[in-house]
């Protein structure tokens, strides 16, 4: 078979959007390359018609808005891993993107790639479900925000038309009462795809309290997911090795994880189990 | 490094070689090693193969063509990268260091020479990608610790697993540079 790929490179966003509006559902969005060229190279996918945006450098921005970080959707995860303030204001993103692929992958992967190409073993993603974070799309008709734990609708499947452009990520910046961690489990600790990954943040009040809690996990259900049972469970309570063993069995119980050639449905649930229990035992 | 699914590769445009996509042959101009080159690719073309097929410079290896074994590293504009994951489309104006570009007037630089020394080198596949990425580690970081070494070619696939030699070769570099090379 012999394919042809006609790529588009727009130079402006607004450009982009036309183009991406008129190839509309036909064309895929290249961006750093770290998923689509392993498609390509590796021949599990071969798009006809790519829209190349690396060249739209208006996507490239750290932004420091009030309460908000804001990240353009070409930012690196070497930017982030460098960034001063996603350093100070969200650094568990800062730490899951250490852990994607090694320096050659951390200098072209980008954290809209991550998000866009929806992977439920994307490392960055548990983080910006425990954060709350937004997801900016825009598209000839003009832009709009979805709430990230609202995006994904099934296995890489997402809410954003063929039409749209994930421009950003909007992440509520840490308050100083949170505590927050990133726990990645694979096979070692460069190059791995996930076994498990979890993103958890929490807010504590006088005397060891949990006030609010939110644990999101990859790679053990179709998307990135929320414990909610265990974050209900765990609302309001006062820390106690009782506790702590109450939220890990519920975890446990609570997530549906599959067997796959990276790990079995038994561990990953007691891994689960464990980075919860870690978690709140450092507390 | 050929793999078994060239023949049919060949049809999906990341090689020279496709005549089906000759009409969106584009234009790229970007320097290799200081030199200005300029090359007609199809826009999908691996930088790689670009590297290898047309310029001829064949240091940078394939081994697995997925991002994962750093044999086909590159500097892209200072920064180590996997050439079999860059699509020409996205090279125009860049500036490219492979491992060609490495030695000066046939003088090998300081990390080949430890490397050689260390006895780094067992079947030499990774040695190009190894080098461009300890040159980038200490390009970036000229007195690295040994897990800042060891992080920095977490990328880099040895299959003669011979990472002692290598580490130690990146820790002689760096440490031959601190009293006479600083900035090199």
């Amino acid at each position: 078979m012999i394919s042809q790929i006609r790529v588009h490179s727009p130079r402006t966003l607004p450009n982009a959007l036309e183009v991406l509006q008129e190839r509309s559902g036909r064309a895929r969005i290249l961006a750093g390359g770290t998923d689509l060229m392993v498609y390509l190279n590796t021949r599990v996918y071969v798009p006809t018609e790519v829209i190349n945006i690396w060249g739209l450098d208006e996507l490239r921005h750290v932004r420091d808005e009030d309460d908000v970080l804001i990240l353009g959707a070409l930012v690196t995860y070497s930017q982030i891993i460098r960034s001063p303030v996603v350093a100070r204001f969200c650094p568990i993103l800062a730490e899951a993107s250490k852990t994607i692929g090694a320096v050659q992958v951390q200098n072209r992967g980008t954290l809209g790639g991550n998000v866009a190409n929806g992977s439920p073993a994307g490392d960055a993603l548990p983080v910006l479900s425990a954060f709350d974070a937004e997801v900016e799309l825009a598209s000839t008709r003009g832009t709009r925000r979805v709430a990230f734990n609202q995006f994904y609708t099934g296995y890489r499947q997402s809410v954003m038309e063929a039409d749209e452009l994930l421009t950003a990520i909007r992440v509520p910046k840490q308050r100083p009462d949170e505590r927050a961690a990133f726990y990645k489990v694979g096979t070692r600790r460069a190059q791995a795809i996930s076994k498990v990954v979890m993103g958890v943040k929490v807010s504590l009040v006088e005397p060891a309290t949990i006030e609010t809690i939110q644990i999101s996990l990859g790679s053990v259900a179709p998307t990135v997911i929320r414990a909610s049972e265990t974050e209900a469970l765990l609302q309001g309570k006062a820390l106690s090795p009782e506790v702590v063993d109450m939220a890990r069995s519920r975890i446990m119980d609570e997530i549906q994880p599959i067997s796959d050639i990276r790990s079995t449905e038994h561990y990953r649930r007691v891994v689960s189990g464990n980075l919860l229990e870690r978690f709140l035992s450092s507390l | 490094m050929a793999r078994s699914g060239n023949q049919v590769a060949t049809g999906y445009c990341t090689r020279s070689a496709d005549a089906d996509i000759i009409g969106t042959l584009m234009q790229v101009s970007f320097r290799v090693n200081g030199r200005k080159v300029e090359v007609e690719a199809p826009p999908m073309k691996r930088m790689l193969d670009v590297l290898r097929e047309d310029l001829g410079l064949t240091g940078s290896k394939e081994g697995c063509g997925e991002g994962e074994c750093g044999a086909c590293s590159i500097l892209l504009n200072g920064e180590v990268v996997d050439s079999c994951l860059i699509p020409a489309c996205q090279c125009d104006g860049v500036d490219v260091i492979t491992v060609e570009g490495l030695a000066q007037d046939g003088q090998l630089s300081l990390i080949q020479q430890t490397f050689w020394e260390e006895g780094a080198a067992q079947c030499g596949i990774c040695t190009p990608g190894m080098l461009i990425a300890a040159r980038s580690l200490l390009d970036l970081n000229p007195q690295p610790s040994r897990e800042e070494i060891r992080t920095a070619i977490a990328g880099n696939l040895c299959r003669c697993t011979g990472y002692t030699k290598i580490i130690k070769a990146v820790e002689l570099a760096a440490a031959m540079a601190k009293p006479h090379r600083a900035g090199s």
